[in-house]
């Protein structure tokens, strides 16, 4: 029997960005909010060491531990799931402050078609240019809605950037100055402006100069160290939840972090949630957390699976495509890259940010014509300066010898005089990609694992070849001596690292049937439960989640402040 | 172009490093572990690397026997050999470094999901064995010894080098008949394992004087790259992890 604690009047799941955002809108209105976090406590301090690519990159310090839990995947329904026994593809956040700790900061907003996209793409090209397989819908909300909840969260990070020519319109200009320019930046820039593209420096945040929020949290400015991706910054440069919105919410004296929380339910009766169990990781106790809202904020994964192991909403059934948990998910088509070699000029990419780059988004959203290309949207593409760590950075020009002597001299010569343009491809949803409980596999509680079934589609191939040309098409107007690029993208291998941007599974939209939550993230068949993550969207952008992710947050904040109001439905 | 730099945060003043790069606001130095890293004042004594021939108590073994370690020794040294640019695997002690990291976590995949039941998979779902890395390294250096004596008669490491190639290219093409293991996926690890001795930070046992680093002018753990950033390449006098704990 679970030890039962006060009610409180929130409690939050997971204390990442999602879960530090909800908590410091809510306890600056006075509500008491307890915030579950699975992982432990994080601190800027923790940092000392963090210049390790070994601890941090190749074992994965700041990641959840395996071996507690995993996914399992399948690349369709025929073939058996079996579990991600190691890390590749994507690697899970845990601990306090969750994957918002260890991200690169590249802010983006998604374009306004993304949100209206099924409704623009028939309107464009007709029905027809929809497969059938794909379960493309729009999002139940539109750019301009969502466009104060972007300039909060910017606002909150202080995002360092210029204004994207083909992007939705701002109400105010980003709050700090774009990052510095490398002089392969300025490749890069004088390339594409000779393309007659439109490039702009990646919104980051990573800071380009000292900042001071509207929250009054004070940060300095990025040094450039190189150390972002799969790090904590020492500096508190970048932004992430507890160097921002956690403290604001503590400061406040109504939050209470318990850190080695695991929930393991949510608790309902009569069709509202009224709590959570969680087991105390350092004691193994399980404790029952009573209260009136609760909260998932758990990116991705464990909202859904959360969801499933507590009966709250009807999970998807591939087969007849109805209900809505698990439904919808997809991912990044990421290796549409090329990388170009020069063997006259060495740059310092030892240095870096993780957002510091320039983007062009000619190829992005609806940006240009699809008519004649089998496919829709696209991907950004840039040339992002994150800095060249040494183990994971050794590529050679195609056909070079993988080890020995000829790896070894090529590797070194190239080692500062390589350049990869890279484009981050949307992700479309197409019916049978899903998310739903492993029959076979369980975590170290005896929870079943998530299962993932997914896989690239014509869509996803065409795609990648595509964007790889592009990238291709700008390193040789930047002079590349050498070029190398994507020729097919194969099918979806879960050991190859390509992105942490999953999404879906607990879809937002207008309409109860097709989607999971409203456009204030609150569950359709649950008034108290609101579920914020990634898992809101219906599809994936040619972007980075965060940005829409956080703007997603600050709006769940407001829909839960007017359902304590009102109660019922809020929109 | 290439210009040494000389005047990176570790010569440089706390003041005027708080200065150049604005670590103030509203007159205050913010920046979480600031006040650790920067040193109040310039000691030539730090940051030296220890002269190559300083007694160096890290090199004996955790986890493999001595006959394990010369083939390690071995595989690596073909896999990363020393050449003109300088130092191989052995020199700069991989072998070490992949003994260590047998001897802990990594070693017993104690990170790793280890549940049953287990299958054979599809390749892209990843490895599906029950055996750990040590288990792995154990029967994959004793094939590599089985399949040297099967061809050339003769244990690895008395092979020619391009006779030891010969039998690592047969690993790499799963043409050896071991069914235990994955002979490719064995050569992938050892070849993993080799880059990350080479270029991990040098407190881990390889990267020997940080002379992997120095080969492709990589600086190591630099606190700040703000004055380089903007610059044609700038060649940094590489520092490791050790540095930050003089401070």
């Amino acid at each position: 029997m679970a030890r039962k604690l006060p009610k409180v009047d929130v409690v939050v799941v997971g204390v990442g960005w999602a879960g530090g955002i909800i908590a410091s809108e809510l306890t600056k209105k006075g509500l008491k909010v307890v915030g579950l976090e699975r992982g432990k406590e994080r601190k800027t301090e923790d940092y000392f060491m963090v210049h390790d690519e070994l601890r941090y990159a190749l074992r994965y310090d700041l990641m959840q531990d395996l071996s507690k839990e995993t996914i399992s995947f399948r690349g369709n329904e025929r073939i058996r799931a079996l579990p991600m026994r190691q890390y590749g593809s994507f690697l899970i956040g845990d601990g306090l402050g969750g994957a918002g700790v260890h991200w690169n900061g590249q802010t983006f907003r998604f374009l306004p078609y993304d949100f209206e996209i099924r409704s623009k793409t028939m309107e464009r090209y007709g029905k027809s240019k929809i497969p059938a397989e794909m379960a493309l819908q729009d999002w139940g909300i539109t750019y301009d809605e969502l466009e104060p909840y972007y300039d909060k969260f910017e606002k909150t990070c202080g995002i360092s950037g210029e204004e994207n020519p083909l992007g939705g319109k701002r109400s105010d200009k980003y709050p700090t100055p774009p990052m510095k320019k490398s002089p392969a930046i300025k490749m890069f820039e004088e390339a594409t402006k000779n393309m007659k593209l439109h490039p702009y420096m990646m919104p980051s945040a990573n800071l380009s100069q000292s900042y001071t929020n509207p929250d009054g949290v004070a940060r300095a400015a990025c040094q450039y160290c190189a150390y972002c991706e799969r790090f904590g910054c020492e500096y508190g440069a970048k932004a992430d939840p507890v160097v921002t919105v956690i403290p604001v919410a503590k400061k406040t004296g109504k939050f209470e972090i318990r850190t080695h929380s695991n929930v393991r339910r949510i608790l309902h009766k009569g069709g509202k949630a009224t709590g959570v169990i969680y087991t105390d990781t350092t004691t193994g106790e399980d404790i029952e957390q009573p209260a009136d809202i609760v909260v998932l904020t758990s990116y991705v994964f464990n909202n859904i699976r959360l969801l499933l192991m507590s009966d709250i909403g009807k999970p998807y059934d591939p087969g007849s495509g109805r209900g809505v948990i698990g439904k919808n998910y997809a991912y990044q088509v990421i290796k549409g890259n090329a990388i170009g070699y020069f063997n006259d000029k060495q740059f310092n990419t030892y240095a870096g940010a993780g957002a510091l780059g320039m983007v062009i988004d000619d190829y992005n959203g609806d940006n240009f014509d699809h008519k004649d290309v089998d496919f829709i949207h696209g991907g950004m593409v840039s040339l992002s300066q994150t800095g060249l760590r040494p183990i994971q950075n050794n590529p050679v020009p195609q056909g070079t010898a993988a080890w020995g002597k000829e790896f070894k001299e090529t590797s070194l010569k190239y080692a500062n005089r390589y350049l990869s343009v890279a484009a981050q491809g949307s992700s479309m949803p197409f019916k049978h990609h899903y998310l739903d409980l492993d029959p076979t596999y369980k975590d170290a509680f005896g929870d079943p694992l998530i299962r993932i079934t997914f896989d690239f589609e014509k869509q996803d191939r065409n795609l990648a070849v595509f964007l790889a040309n592009k990238c291709a098409d700008i390193l040789k107007e930047m002079g590349a001596d050498h070029i190398d690029s994507l020729k097919e993208l194969g099918p979806y291998d879960i050991t190859t690292y390509q992105s942490t941007h999953n999404t879906g599974g607990v879809i937002m939209g207008a309409d109860p049937a097709t989607s999971a939550v409203n456009n204030y993230l609150q569950m359709w068949d649950m008034d108290n439960l609101f579920v914020v993550g990634a898992s809101a969207f219906a599809h994936n952008s040619g972007y980075n989640p965060t940005g829409t992710v956080g703007a997603f947050a600050y709006r769940a904040a407001e829909g839960i402040l007017k359902y304590r109001d009102k109660g019922g439905q809020v929109v | 172009m290439t210009e040494e730099n000389k005047e990176m945060p570790q010569d440089i003043s706390r003041r005027k490093f708080l200065r150049n790069t604005g670590y103030t606001v509203g007159g205050l130095a913010v920046g979480g572990i600031l006040g650790s890293l920067i040193p109040w004042r310039k000691d030539d004594k730090t940051n030296n690397p220890p002269p190559p021939h300083e007694e160096n108590f890290n090199q004996a073994l955790m986890y493999f026997t001595p006959e394990q370690f010369k083939i390690a020794e071995a595989v690596t040294e073909r896999i990363f050999p020393k050449d003109d640019n300088g130092p191989g695997a052995k020199e700069l002690g991989v072998a070490f470094f992949i003994d260590h990291q047998l001897a802990g976590d990594w070693g017993f995949n104690a990170r790793d999901y280890m549940q049953p039941p287990f299958y054979r998979g599809e390749k892209v779902q990843g490895y599906q064995g029950r055996l750990k890395r040590r288990d792995i390294f154990d029967i994959g250096l004793r094939e590599i010894d089985n399949h040297s004596m099967q061809t050339f008669k003769k244990t690895f490491i008395e092979l020619s080098g391009e006779e030891q190639d010969k039998i690592l290219q047969d690993f790499e093409g799963d043409k050896v008949n071991v069914t235990t293991i994955s002979p490719s996926g064995f050569f992938q690890m050892l070849r993993s394992a080799t880059l990350e001795g080479v270029y991990s930070d040098p407190l881990y046992g390889g990267n020997r004087n940080m002379d992997g680093w120095k080969m492709r002018n990589y600086p190591g753990s630099q606190m700040a790259y703000a004055d380089v950033i903007e610059k044609d390449f700038t060649k940094i006098k590489p520092q490791s992890l050790q540095s930050h704990m003089n401070h």
